[in-house]
């Protein structure tokens, strides 16, 4: 009886179940193989990253000295006679960044309290998916919007602005990451255990002081590696302060003049034509260079703030 | 709600509950946090409206087949429009395959080893990267290093570089779909002898498709909306042709896209070309509104049918 459920037990049953198992084993095999392979790939883009910026970074630290890169106050990379201070560009990445968290953290915040705390569910289900229609926009179509809608507007208040200027390039830009900081800050908030919140009104506290006295506390991990990211998002993008932040390199604070942001320089020379081994070329890498080691350090921080503080509820 | 106060007041003597203030600040706090909120909304409308304004009127049959050209009146958006096309479907061959096989390598097969740690770090870690960084790596590798494959900046190069753009994106969704699968599915089919891979093909994988299609297509909807890193491969050139879908057509070292095409009409200062880069929003962004609503759409299916 045990014996006849084997296939090697003889008779007609035998052709019924055939179990390859060296087949099944090969194809396990190679599966894992192949899937491994393609898992690879996302090293491999890593390290091409690092390569790619390493190599031409430092192919343009043997023409340009570091000591000039780090403290020339003027950015002339493609005269005749070129300077290369990259505080210059630093300075109109900051402005334009700066300007954006000023508007996106608050608001990102409030919208992810509001969203979480204070938004009935029907109210919600229909902002949600609008934050994320904001979200989903392109970055060339905020470009538009700064250079075409905000920027006459603005002008309209602030005569003496100039057609490409950092406050209406940051203004937008700030619109443009409040969903980011939204979602991700709701996602914690929304994560708070209500015990907590029931335990705080039972001491008398009122809706707001539990909230700002509870809850953000609690959800501050996810809070700030939220605004981290938005940071880094500002400090990367691109479409915005390229149309409407301008392409002239300026060291200044003034929100109202034409100023350029590393990523904007990136465009101007590769929408021209720079020919491979050129310093403009070089210069490009250098710049992505400083681009992805704030990020890389941004994200750092992150990485470790979330580890830090991090609470964990059952 | 105000006797409580009062009593709590007359009781006594140092505690001062003050709830009157307390909740005026509390409702100005509710106030300024909706406000907060609709801010959001109401841009979001303010734009909308004003592209629609400014691109309806130009907005024709013509225009979507018509190539770019230096007479606003005349110009249109085909080659921009099928680059996009291009783009996205080399974008989605290469990333589909890669990112969901390297999902379920993560989930499925090393879950826990070291290897499969690093690898997880990695992918978050890239995609945290600017995506103009991105661009800088496609004109360095595909641009230059496999230029004689790629044929240079070429289509094929944009296409790529985004494909590794939005590999973190279809990574991480596709584990998330494949968490979701019961533990109980796997357990019953390596019970029954079948291999790890053998279980996940037959009955874990169907199970996470519709997961893996809504990411999926998000990410190829982020793909297509994404300017810098295809003007830096692409280096934003005037391509009045319409591209091929042949190994030569793919090869060619200039190419369009819809967002390149924008960005090319709003940097002039003509008023003519803002006009129609409003209309080129528009179909713009029609194309993104039909992926996500299908994205939204095989979401609301498949869960309600679970």
């Amino acid at each position: 009886m045990t014996q006849s459920v084997f296939p090697d037990a003889g008779g007609s049953q035998s052709d019924l179940w055939k179990p390859n198992r060296a087949a099944s084993k090969m194809s396990q095999k190679a599966v894992v193989i192949l899937f491994g392979a393609f898992a690879m790939v996302s090293v491999l883009t890593t390290f091409g990253i690092v390569f790619t910026l390493l190599f031409e970074t430092i192919e343009f630290f043997l023409e340009v000295s570091p000591i000039e890169f780090f403290t020339a106050t003027r950015w002339t990379p493609l005269f005749a006679n070129p300077e290369f201070g990259i505080i210059v560009l630093l300075c109109g990445t900051f402005l334009t960044s700066a300007i954006g968290l000023l508007i996106a953290i608050p608001l990102g915040l409030l919208s992810a309290v509001c969203l979480s705390e204070y938004a009935p569910r029907r109210a919600r289900a229909f902002l949600k998916p609008a934050l994320e229609v904001l979200a989903g926009v392109p970055t060339v179509v905020f470009g538009y919007f700064a250079l075409l809608l905000v920027t006459p507007v603005l002008r309209s208040f602030i005569p003496d602005m100039q057609v490409f200027n950092a406050l209406s390039a940051g203004f937008v830009l700030g619109f443009a990451i409040l969903p980011t900081i939204a979602s991700l800050s709701e996602d914690a908030i929304f994560a708070v255990p209500s015990s907590l919140r029931q335990g705080c009104y039972a001491l008398g506290a009122t809706k707001r002081e539990t909230i700002t006295g509870v809850v953000l506390p609690a959800a501050l991990s996810g809070i700030v590696s939220s605004v981290i990211l938005g940071v880094s998002r500002a400090v990367g993008e691109t479409m915005i302060v390229t149309l409407a932040a301008g392409q002239s390199p300026t060291l200044t604070l003034d929100p109202r003049v034409s100023i350029q942001t590393m990523t904007a320089f990136i465009v101007q020379v590769t929408k021209g034509d720079a020919p491979y081994g050129s310093i403009a070329f070089k210069t490009l890498f250098a710049v992505g260079m400083t681009l992805f080691v704030i990020t890389l350090v941004l994200n750092l921080i992150s990485y470790w703030f979330v580890r830090k503080y991090q609470e964990k509820y059952e | 709600m105000v006797s409580p106060q009062k009593s709590a007041k007359s009781n006594s003597g140092d505690y001062q509950p003050q709830l009157q203030k307390r909740y005026k600040i509390d409702r100005a706090f509710q106030i300024i946090s909706w406000m907060a909120t609709l801010s959001g909304i109401v841009v979001l409308a303010v734009l909308v409206t004003g592209i629609l304004i400014q691109g309806i009127p130009n907005l024709s049959f013509d225009f979507l087949v018509s190539p770019p050209s230096r007479k606003p009146e005349q110009a249109g958006i085909w080659p921009a429009f099928l680059g996009s096309i291009i783009l996205l479907i080399i974008t989605a061959a290469v990333s589909i395959p890669i990112g969901v096989g390297t999902g379920i390598f993560l989930q499925e097969f090393a879950k826990d080893n070291k290897i499969a740690q690093v690898i997880e770090i990695n992918i978050s870690n890239l995609a945290a990267v600017p995506s103009i960084i991105y661009g800088l790596l496609g004109l360095f590798a595909f641009g230059r290093l496999f230029g004689f494959i790629t044929g240079g900046r070429s289509i094929l190069s944009g296409g790529l570089t985004l494909a590794l753009l939005i590999l973190p994106v279809i990574i991480v969704a596709t584990r998330e779909a494949l968490k979701s699968v019961p533990d109980s599915i796997r357990m019953a089919g390596m019970a029954l002898g079948a291999t790890r891979w053998q279980t996940v093909r037959t009955h874990v994988l169907p199970l996470a498709i519709p997961g893996i299609m809504t990411g999926t297509i998000l990410a190829l909807s982020r793909a297509i909306g994404e300017t810098a890193p295809i003007i830096v491969v692409g280096a934003a050139a005037f391509v009045p042709f319409a591209p091929t879908l042949t190994i030569e057509g793919l090869q060619e070292p200039a190419f369009t896209a819809l967002p390149i095409q924008i960005f090319n009409w709003v940097s002039r200062p003509q008023e003519e070309f803002h006009a129609i880069a409003a209309s080129a929003i528009i179909v713009l962004m029609i194309v993104l509104l039909v992926m996500n609503a299908t994205a939204i759409f095989v979401r609301n299916r498949f869960q309600s049918s679970r």
